[in-house]
């Protein structure tokens, strides 16, 4: 994309293979972006554990949309048909049952994978400049994938499925005079309904697969353009050889194809435990009482959001407001938008960073976890309690990053990155 | 580095698993006795299917669940399971339905019986299994049995003759307004009935296996399968890793 075209001439043993790439470069930039995109695109070369998760999020993407495609051919988006067919493709479809694990262990697997992956741009700063639009549209295919699991877990139409959308739906009622006609508007309805269960299932299914998708292709193309960050970060590109290339620099193709396909194998294998071995997982990943139909007028004894959620419904339960509460819910998830203007730090990542940045990170991260954790219990007095002292540490890291990264003790950082062959 | 990282991730861990003491899960639910069933006994099965044919599917349905399916899971050939499970002319892959009329079924018990398709999916093996042990005498009800499971239940002890009839012994527990509050304390056989105490423990494991099963015909083979996807799996990371070692010799 940075780089002009290149007319890529053909080799001088030009077979016929040769022959035919030449005729689509002249058509298509096909060798061009082959290039420019893979095997020429220059990473830094001491990217570490955290670094699989973007290229596993791409795969758990592909793995969405090819099972989500099996399921909708017998899948039937109807209150009086949707949990019928969804027993029908776990018994009576050839391979049905495995397509649907896949598709809900895949649900559980895209939040995991996403929210390693955005610590990872926390512990090294890779939201900072110059890649605050990468972190943007990054944040903004989080928030597509939240509306995509949220519109998804209605379709089983289980009893959880039914209770799950009527509250969360039903938050939007929090807003100030247009609330209970916003809400109406998204159901269409006066209730969860066969009208709702079909407009979730078309924005499942199409709006925000699209979404997700245009999404993914802009956060790569603004990656390739600023180029990665590393665990030390250093920007490679200021560093360059007599070639143009950066010295610290790696291609893309084949050192971290070979790579990823290390970190896919294991992905792969815990992936196909939970699918072949604990589907349900312990009713984290499919809510056992998700396993009775939608009945409007039986309350599940307990409804709790599936785990992915759950630090951001323990914050709305800690404020004894719901109108409070699901604001303050709502700018938990927005906060992360601002990181590359909220940090002031000299330095990006967190070999370099001083005790206060670390402190306030690994706070962070502690009740991010334990607020998931309460959000899944009954909400008693004493996990209330603790629900507000970990909400509070959870906006401490945001509202008061301004001040503690700008006066933090940072280490000098070196002009080429650390790397150890092994 | 890597070491400061370590102590990192164990003091997050360490926190995650310290948590659950801050919270406690609401109490007051009855305790759940374990089924220790195992949907593996072929011959398990098969007595479920038929206890579950002969007690259970005059009023509630399996209506996911294929005769002939659930037949070859559990190991009986379409001969035996058309002389012993198919009684009136269903065909061989028609699902377990009954002829319970929605209106008479609630007009009769005050709610139409669920279908327990996914019965032990929903509740659990142990919930269904305790249930099924937990009637007691008790004449306020019209059916003349309540269950400490599920208080108020509109289902009668179809199980009444192979048990026998259990009385509930309750004690008075004062609590901190210093109300006495009744608890449930134990079950003691009235009368026996044509099982024993054991035998009837084995009856319900049986019927709770198959119902278990139900919820989940493809459970068994999906797990011997997944030994075969894991062993490939790991062959094929076990080649990348060598193949990542080998390129990655260059980078210096």
């Amino acid at each position: 994309m940075a780089n002009a075209p290149q007319k890529v001439a053909a080799p001088a043993d030009s077979g016929k293979l040769a022959a035919l790439t030449a005729w689509i470069d002249e058509r298509f930039p096909m060798t061009t972006l082959w290039k420019t995109q893979v095997s020429e695109y220059y990473a830094p070369k001491n990217m570490n554990f955290w670094y699989f998760f973007g290229s596993l999020a791409l795969v758990v993407l592909v793995i969405q949309i090819l099972s989500g495609i099996f399921l909708t051919m017998s899948y039937k988006p109807s209150a009086a048909e949707a949990f019928n067919s969804v027993e029908y493709i776990m018994r009576d479809v050839e391979w049905g049952w495995l397509i649907r694990y896949i598709h809900s262990t895949g649900a559980s697997a895209f939040f995991i994978v996403v929210y390693l992956h955005m610590f990872r741009a926390l512990l090294y700063g890779s939201y900072q400049k110059p890649r605050e639009l990468l972190w943007i549209f990054g944040m903004l295919i989080y928030f597509a994938l939240m509306a995509e699991a949220f519109m998804g877990y209605l379709l089983p139409w289980g009893n959880m499925s039914y209770w799950g959308a009527q509250v969360i739906v039903s938050l939007f009622g929090a807003i100030p005079v247009v609330g209970d006609s916003l809400t109406e508007w998204i159901r269409g309805d006066f209730y969860i309904s066969d009208v709702t269960l079909n407009r979730f299932f078309a924005l499942h299914v199409i709006a925000i697969p699209f979404a997700l998708v245009f999404l993914v292709i802009a956060h790569l193309m603004a990656l390739h353009e600023v180029g990665s960050n590393n665990p030390d970060g250093v920007e490679i590109k200021k560093v360059k050889g007599p070639d143009g290339i950066p010295l610290d620099g790696i291609a893309f193709h084949p050192y971290y194809t070979v790579k990823d396909m290390v970190g896919l194998g294991v992905f792969l294998i815990l992936f196909s435990l939970v699918v072949f071995f604990a589907p349900t997982m312990g009713g984290y990943f499919l809510e056992y009482a998700n396993f009775e139909p939608a009945n409007a007028l039986q309350t599940p004894p307990h409804i709790a959001p599936v785990w992915y959620f759950t630090p951001f419904y323990a914050i709305l339960r800690a404020v004894p407001s719901k109108g409070l509460g699901a604001a303050l819910m709502g700018i938990a998830v927005l906060l992360f938008v601002f990181l590359p203007w909220l940090d002031r730090g000299k330095v990006k990542s967190i070999r370099f960073r001083g005790p206060l940045f670390k402190f306030f990170l690994f706070s962070f991260a502690i009740s991010f976890i334990a607020l998931g954790y309460l959000g899944l219990q009954p909400a008693t007095p004493s996990a209330t309690m603790a629900a507000r002292v970990f909400t509070v540490v959870y906006f401490a890291f945001f509202l008061l990053m301004p001040w503690y990264t700008s006066i933090d003790k940072t280490k000098p950082v070196p002009t080429r990155v650390t790397y150890h062959a092994h | 580095m890597r070491i400061d990282h370590k102590k990192k991730i164990l003091a997050i861990v360490a926190a995650c698993v310290a948590l659950p003491g801050l919270a406690f899960a609401a109490g007051g639910e009855m305790h759940l006795e374990k089924a220790n069933n195992d949907i593996h006994n072929k011959a398990s099965l098969q007595r479920g299917a038929r206890n579950f044919v002969n007690y259970c599917l005059g009023c509630h349905t399996a209506k996911y669940v294929r005769y002939n399916r659930m037949a070859a899971d559990s190991g009986l050939t379409e001969q035996q399971m058309m002389e012993n499970l198919l009684w009136s002319g269903e065909s061989p892959h028609s699902t377990m339905v009954n002829g319970l009329h929605a209106d008479d079924g609630k007009k009769w018990f005050g709610v139409m019986p669920p279908d327990l398709s996914l019965i032990a999916r929903s509740k659990g093996p142990d919930y269904v299994y305790t249930f099924l042990k937990s009637f007691y005498a008790d004449p306020a009800k019209a059916t003349g049995v309540n269950n400490t499971v599920l208080p108020g239940t509109a289902m009668p002890h179809v199980l009444w003759e192979l048990q026998g009839t259990q009385d509930a012994v309750w004690e008075g527990i004062p609590d901190a307004q210093g109300n006495v509050q009744k608890h449930f304390k134990e079950f003691t056989l009235a009368s026996p009935g044509k099982l024993t105490p054991e035998q009837y423990d084995e009856f319900v494991r049986d019927t709770v296996n198959f119902l278990e099963y139900i919820g989940e015909p493809i459970q068994a083979k999906r797990q011997s399968m997944g030994f075969v996807v894991i062993a490939f799996l790991v062959f094929f990371t076990l080649l990348a890793y060598a193949l990542k070692k080998e390129y990655w010799k260059d980078v210096k």
